[in-house]
C-alpha cells in the first residue's frame, strides 16, 4: 500500500482556537485534499480521536482503531488495507489544549506508577538513566550529546515551518551551557513542548497509481519491554536472553523492517529519527544497525547526521525544534517528514534524490521503540 | 555543596495498589522487599503477579539484605514538581539477590557518584502512611 497524502497543519507553543480533535480534522482535511482524495471515500479511521473524525467526516459505517499511535497506527491502516477491510484509511492526529499549566515537565510526561512517582522521575530522568548507562559503557560524552542536540535544532533554525525556527543557529557549547536539568541532558538537549495536527492518508496499491506523488510503505515493525515510566529503566534489562538488552529496543523492529525491504542500512538515504531527548539519536543509530553498538557518539562527531552528511537526520528540527503536539502528531510528523524528503518537497534541508527514508518513534526511557521505512519507487 | 537528601514530606507520594501491599507493609518496618517466583526462582523487574520466565501465578515476598551497586543515575536539578528539592538523584540500583529497582542516591555529593558504587538502603518517610526506601553510600567493607 502507498501514502497517498500527507499535511502538517499550522504547529505553534499553543493553538487557541483549537482542542485535540479539532486540529486533527484540520489535519485530516488536508492530507485528503494533498491526495486529492474526498472524504467520502475514507472506508477507516485510526487514531485516537477515530471516533469523533468519523462522526464528523460522516464517514460512518467505516473501520476504526481507536488505540494506536504514530507508526503503530500507520502499520493498523496498512493491516486494514491488507485484509481487504478498507481501501482509503485516514490516520489522524492532534494536540492543543493540553499544555495549559506550563508546568515545567508536560502532563503526559510525569509518571505516577507507584514504584516510581516517590522519585521525582519525568521522561527527562527516565531517558537521563539509559544514557548515563550508555555513557558508562562505551565513554560516550556530553559533547557529543550536544552534537546531536545543536544539529537537530539547526534544522529547525532554518524551517520556516517549525516552531522554533530562526531560534539558532546553535553550537554544541551553546547547548552544553543551558541550564541542567536531568544530568546529562541539559535543558536544549530536551525536546520543546507545542500544539499542532497533522495526518496521512493511506490506499491500496491499485488505487495508488492514480494519486499524484504515491509513496510506498516498504517495511515496518514495533518493539516493547513493557509499559512505560513504570520500572526502572535499565539498559541491560534481557527478559528473553538471548535477544537484545531494552537499551537497544527497536534494534528487533528496524532488522525485520529491512527484512521486509530488502534493504539494509547502507541503502537508508535519511533518517527521520525521533528525538525527545540528545542522546536517543546516538541510541537509535545503533540499534537500528547504522554503526556498531558504541560507536554512535563518535558516528555523530565525525559529522554523519548533518545536511549533506552521509546520514541526515531529523531534518526539519524534530521535537525539539519543530514541534512536539502532545503524544501522538509528533511521532506521525516522522513519517510526514519522511514523505517530503522522498518526494523532494522539503523547502529546507532536502537530501537531493532521496529514495528511501527510515522514521522511527519511541525510545529507550519509553520502553517502546518503531521503525518504518519508506520508499520513493514502488517495491 | 549539594548533599543530596531525602525529599520532605509533601511530594507526590505513591498510592499502594492491589498487589504492592506487602511491598509497603515491608517499608514501614524497615524491610525491602522483592518478588520471587516461588516455582522458578525468577527475580522481575518492578512488581508481577506472574512470573516472566516460568509464567507461575505465586511470586513470593522476600526480604533484601538492602545491600547492592549503583547502575546507572541522574541529578535532576530542574523537578517536575516544586515540591521536590534539587538537587536530588534517580537511580537504578542492582541490588545484590540480582533485582534491579529505581530508587534515589543520598547522603553523599552528586560528584561522589560512580559506576558500581556500593549503596545501602534507608528508610524515611513520605507522609504519614507510606516509607520511601532510599539509598546511601555503604559505610564499611565491600559488602
Amino acid at each position: 500500500m502507498a501514502i497517498a497524502g500527507i499535511h502538517n497543519t499550522a504547529q505553534a507553543r499553543t493553538l487557541p482556537d483549537h482542542d485535540s480533535t479539532s486540529i486533527a480534522l484540520v489535519g485530516a482535511l488536508g492530507a485528503l485534499a494533498d491526495a486529492g482524495i474526498s472524504p467520502h471515500d475514507v472506508d477507516g479511521v485510526v487514531g485516537t480521536d477515530c471516533a469523533q473524525i468519523a462522526l464528523e467526516l460522516g464517514l460512518g459505517p467505516c473501520a476504526r482503531r481507536p488505540t494506536s499511535l504514530g507508526i503503530p497506527a500507520l502499520l493498523d491502516a496498512a493491516s486494514l488495507i491488507i485484509t481487504g477491510q478498507c481501501h482509503v484509511v485516514l490516520v489522524a492526529a492532534g494536540g492543543a489544549g493540553i499544555h495549559v499549566d506550563r508546568a515545567a515537565a508536560a502532563p503526559w510526561t510525569r509518571p505516577a506508577n507507584e514504584l516510581v512517582v516517590g522519585y521525582g522521575l519525568f521522561t527527562a530522568a527516565e531517558f537521563a538513566l539509559m544514557a548515563r548507562r550508555h555513557m558508562l559503557t562505551y565513554g560516550t560524552t556530553s559533547e557529543q550529546l550536544a552534537t546531536v542536540a545543536a544539529t537537530i535544532r539547526n534544522n529547525g533554525h532554518v524551517n520556516p515551518e517549525a516552531v522554533y525556527h530562526g531560534r539558532g543557529p546553535f553550537s554544541p557549547r551553546d547547548i552544553l551551557e543551558s541550564r541542567m536539568i536531568a544530568d546529562p541532558f541539559h535543558l536544549l538537549d530536551c525536546a520543546t513542548t507545542s500544539e499542532g495536527g497533522c495526518a496521512i492518508v493511506l490506499v491500496a496499491s491499485e488505487r495508488a497509481v492514480d494519486c499524484r506523488a504515491p509513496l510506498w510503505i516498504l517495511g515496518g515493525a514495533s518493539d516493547s519491554f513493557g509499559p512505560a515510566y513504570t520500572v526502572a529503566p535499565v539498559w541491560d534489562f534481557r527478559p528473553r536472553g538471548d535477544s537484545p538488552p531494552s537499551g537497544l529496543v527497536g534494534a528487533r523492529a528496524a532488522r525485520m523492517a529491512f527484512a521486509m525491504a530488502g534493504l539494509t542500512p547502507a541503502d537508508v538515504d535519511v533518517a527521520e529519527l525521533y528525538d525527545p531527548f540528545s542522546f536517543e539519536i546516538i541510541r537509535q543509530l545503533e540499534a537500528f544497525g547504522f554503526c556498531e553498538p558504541g560507536e554512535g557518539g563518535p558516528f555523530v562527531e565525525d559529522g554523519n547526521i548533518g545536511t549533506g552528511a552521509r546520514l541526515p537526520v531529523t531534518t526539519d528540527g524534530g521535537t525539539m525544534s519543530f514541534s512536539h503536539p502532545g503524544i501522538n502528531a509528533q511521532q506521525l510528523q516522522r513519517v510526514i517528514r519522511a514523505a517530503e524528503q522522498l518526494r523532494g518537497s522539503c523547502t529546507t534541508n532536502q537530501v537531493d534524490g532521496a529514495e528511501v527514508a527510515l522514521c522511527s518513534n519511541g525510545g529507550a526511557g519509553a520502553l517502546f521503540c518503531d521503525v518504518l521505512l519508506l520508499g520513493r519507487e514502488r517495491p | 555543596m549539594s548533599l543530596l537528601l531525602p525529599q520532605p514530606a509533601g511530594i507526590p507520594a505513591p498510592r499502594p495498589s492491589l498487589h504492592s501491599e506487602a511491598y509497603w507493609d515491608g517499608c514501614r518496618r524497615h524491610q525491602l522487599l522483592y518478588q520471587q517466583c516461588a516455582h522458578c526462582g525468577y527475580r522481575g523487574l518492578g512488581a508481577f503477579t506472574v512470573c516472566a520466565s516460568c509464567h507461575a501465578t505465586s511470586p513470593i515476598w522476600q526480604t533484601s539484605a538492602g545491600t547492592g551497586s549503583l547502575y546507572s543515575w541522574t541529578v535532576v536539578w530542574h523537578p517536575p514538581d516544586p515540591s521536590f528539592r534539587v538537587p536530588y538523584a534517580p537511580a537504578v540500583v542492582r541490588l545484590d539477590e540480582g533485582v534491579w529497582m529505581l530508587s534515589a542516591v543520598v547522603g553523599c555529593e552528586p560528584e561522589d557518584l560512580h559506576d558500581g558504587l556500593r549503596l545501602a538502603v534507608e528508610f524515611h518517610p513520605a507522609n504519614g502512611e507510606i516509607t520511601l526506601p532510599y539509598f546511601a553510600p555503604a559505610r564499611a567493607g565491600p559488602g
